[in-house]
């Protein structure tokens, strides 16, 4: 069967029943009670939750084979937590688990792919599988297909009963004995917990894992003690450089500060570019410098911004302490600086990532937010983004929150160059479909702007860019520019086994990810 | 591109390099200078010089004034690079260390012989002059009228201020003579004068002091070395709306008096000479150039 946009989806893929998307937001889950694995608890009789090491705490959660965990992945590229957790797990003999982390990061030694070889898991759901595990899954490692879901959509799917989790690991930078924690202190700290709440809310069990013990009670605190079962010391948590060092710099490559700049000045021309406007940017090499050419901006307006969105960075934190944005919710840290500044400072606040992303609930921040920027590894001519799969198919980057702000913010800005090396990045047809074209308004190219004419402010961005003098391209245009240069690359082959399924905010299918066909 | 093409900014791409060549398209230059010469390590020059020659070719960028600059006159890689560069058919070809007249006619000739070759219009590839020496310095206004392909001569300091044995500063009094040199030889020609590079990439306030004494002194343009050295470049060279709204005035004043029959022309109580009309007229050509609605 084909979805909406015209994907060829299988009716089942091994256990897993597609629902393919429609474009209508359609998820019966409004119909019912919000389910959730948390139950009644007596308070612990011992009058403490530590126990001595992570195989005893794995014990006390009762976690058996088949079962469920979770983990949020604030910790990036240094997290230390996901593989000493999978070794305590392997060493009890547990199997067939179904790994849900929040994302998974590339952590090596071990790999996650030598936890799906021996069988310690046999399913995996999350916003992204980067780096080894990502190009073994495509390569068939799996037998069940990997669940891709943007950061809206997993407390959706946990809230609706798709995702029960039996037992969340909560890695913390600080926590004391009664399971009061938080990320924003610590030698270790990576800033916001955003993707950790909803588990902590929703698991069956919940441990914190942290190496930095605090006196009762910890304070900031970012998750309370009532919702934590048991709290383990170990000796480290996470390698602090790769958590987020320093602060983020601004990109010296003139053709991504050109895209950058383009971008400040399309969103300075845009009417909703008023005081109290608000705004996400996000981590990448052109977002960051956005982020600082924004900045430009607003201040030969004379404006501020109400709130900034998402992942943060130092950039943001800069503008807050210029006095250019009112509140800075933060769902992740990205740096060092960002890391350290909701404990700092009062107009930067932690969110939780249902707060940020989750349409399915009384509203979320992305619903009020004005400005989006995206990064994109393709855009087709129907303004389709990939922001999954590389040029000879391998997985490249996860979701993120990518569809969820393409469809949240008004004015949703794709940022990438036309080409990438020997790759065109405007295509006819995107590889892998991750975020609908219909939510994006515009394509920002070192080669010129596109504005997407089915996007539902079209004709007031196109007046807007006009009156500033703001020349538009079409996205033909910039598609057959950048294949005059490539020229058309050879189709990727792949093979019927679909190695991942790609869920929209509703839940629904928007595309599956074949195995790859290697020679 | 024609001659009228305006000339405010020239980036070089190097031949050695295909990601800068396929991105120095896409930036706000007016010139694009796909170098042979100085940017190409030995044991590239033919790899390059078969590169910039298909890209002229087959991936010309709409809009620019596509420029090659050569190897030196007297390398070994000079006929071969003439050869490929008047085929691809650029709009000029850019001769580095010029010092003689001689040198000039020496290279039109040559490059007649490869368009009568190759079937290609005479005289319709131009030549750029690089004057890099006290000896260009010197000789420049010979140089400037040695051939009708002589549309430019670009001053290149780094080269010359060795050649004098000077230093190098930011503010730049010891090229401040040979900047005049080089503007007095084109006016005399009646061809374009193009400043040396500022080449401290990073100090955005510099270059927008030395962008502004080219100017002031009367450049038509200038060399950067770098795609964010664009922007500023050419917003230099770009008049302003008080600007234009002037020579407007003052070339309607001009009008007037002519249909009024008068001996002189005055506005806002000042006499209007023809200096102040020429400068109008420039300002206007400039803004136009620019794509600026008037």
């Amino acid at each position: 069967m084909k979805n909406a946009l015209g994907r060829e989806l299988p009716e089942k893929i091994g256990s897993y029943k597609v629902r393919p998307y429609s474009g209508t937001y359609e998820n019966d889950a409004v119909n019912r009670c919000v389910v959730s694995n948390r139950k009644p608890t007596l308070r612990p009789a011992s009058g403490t939750k530590l126990l001595p090491t992570l195989e005893d705490a794995i014990k006390a959660t009762g976690l058996k084979s088949g079962m469920t965990i979770s983990f949020h992945h604030c910790f990036r590229e240094g997290d230390k937590i996901i593989s000493q957790v999978l070794t305590a797990v392997r060493n009890l003999g547990i199997k067939d688990l179904r790994f849900a982390p929040s994302a998974v990061v590339n952590i090596k030694n071990p790999s996650i792919v030598e936890f799906v070889k021996d069988g310690t898991i046999t399913r995996i759901e999350a916003s992204g599988i980067r780096g080894e595990l990502g190009d073994a899954v495509l390569d068939g490692l799996m037998e069940e297909p990997v669940i891709l879901r943007p950061h809206g959509a997993r407390p959706r799917a946990i809230e609706s009963g798709d995702l029960m989790i039996d037992v969340a690991f909560i890695g913390a930078s600080a926590s004391d004995d009664y399971g009061n924690c938080t990320g924003q202190i610590g030698p270790n700290a990576c800033g916001s917990l955003g993707y950790a709440f909803v588990d902590a809310y929703n698991a069956a069990q919940v441990v914190v894992i942290t190496d930095n013990l605090v006196e009762y009670p910890c304070n900031p605190v970012s998750i309370s003690q009532q919702y934590v079962d048991y709290v383990v010391k170990v000796d480290e948590i996470g390698d602090p450089a790769k958590i987020g060092a320093g602060a983020a710099r601004m990109t010296k490559n003139p053709r991504d500060l050109m895209i950058a700049k383009r971008t400040a000045d399309a969103i300075a021309a845009s009417r909703r570019f008023v005081e109290g406007f608000s705004f996400q940017t996000g981590a990448g090499a052109i977002a960051i410098a956005t982020t600082i050419y924004l900045s430009e901006r607003m201040e030969e307006k004379g404006i501020k911004a109400s709130f900034s969105l998402g992942g943060t960075t130092s950039n943001i934190i800069d503008m807050y302490k210029k006095g250019q944005v009112r509140v800075v919710a933060c769902s992740q840290s990205f740096d060092a600086v960002a890391a350290r500044a909701i404990a700092e400072n009062e107009g930067v606040i932690e969110i939780d990532n249902a707060v940020y992303s989750n349409p399915y609930q009384k509203g979320c921040m992305l619903d009020k937010l004005n400005f989006g920027i995206l990064g994109a590894l393709e855009v087709d001519t129907d303004f389709n983004i990939n922001i999954l799969t590389g040029s000879s198919g391998e997985m490249m980057a996860g979701l993120g929150g990518g569809p969820d702000v393409a469809d949240g913010a008004d004015i949703s800005i794709v940022t990438l160059p036309v080409v990438r090396g020997r790759t065109p990045s405007i295509v006819p047809r995107v590889f892998t479909l991750c975020t609908p074209g219909t939510s994006v308004a515009m394509v920002v190219t070192e080669a010129g702007i596109a504005l997407n004419p089915k996007h539902k402010y079209y004709e007031e961005l196109k007046e807007d860019m006009q009156a500033a003098g703001i020349k538009l391209t079409a996205i033909e245009e910039l598609c057959k520019l950048a294949l005059s240069i490539t020229g058309v690359p050879k189709p990727i082959e792949t093979t019927d086994k679909v190695a991942a399924v790609i869920e929209y905010r509703d839940g629904t299918v928007i595309d599956v990810i074949h195995q790859i066909k290697r020679k | 591109m024609g001659k009228d093409a305006l000339k405010r900014t020239s980036l070089y791409a190097s031949g050695a390099s295909p990601v800068n060549l396929l991105q120095a398209r896409f930036y706000n230059e007016d010139c694009l200078v796909y170098d042979l010469e100085d940017s190409v390590p030995l044991a590239e020059k033919d790899a390059a010089r078969h590169l910039v020659y298909n890209l002229i070719k087959y991936q010309r960028p709409a809009g620019k004034y596509v420029i090659v600059r050569v190897n030196g006159i007297y390398s070994e890689y000079i006929d071969e690079d003439l050869e490929a560069a008047v085929r691809c058919r650029p709009d000029a070809i850019r001769i580095p260390k010029v010092e003689y007249a001689k040198e000039v006619k020496r290279i039109d000739e040559r490059i007649s012989e490869i368009e009568e070759a190759a079937g290609i219009e005479h005289g319709s590839i131009e030549l750029w002059c690089n004057i890099e020496s006290y000896l260009g310095v010197l000789n420049a206004q010979e140089i400037a009228t040695a051939s009708e392909r002589v549309v430019a001569l670009a001053l290149g300091a780094e080269d010359f201020t060795a050649s004098m044995r000077s230093t190098r500063t930011k503010a730049g009094a010891e090229i401040f003579y040979a900047r005049n040199a080089v503007l007095m030889a084109c006016r005399f020609a009646g061809v374009e004068a193009v400043d040396a590079v500022f080449s401290d990439i990073n100090d955005v306030e510099g270059l927008k002091n030395d962008v502004a004494l080219t100017k002031n002194l009367g450049f038509d343009g200038k060399t950067v070395v770098h795609p964010r050295q664009i922007d500023v470049v050419n917003a230099a060279f770009t008049p302003s709306a008080k600007e234009i709204r002037y020579a407007k005035r003052v070339l309607e004043a001009v009008e007037e008096g002519k249909r009024e029959h008068k001996g002189a022309v005055t506005l806002d109580g000042g006499m209007i000479d023809k200096p102040m009309e020429l400068r109008a007229r420039t300002t206007l050509a400039q803004a136009k150039a620019a794509g600026i609605e008037m």
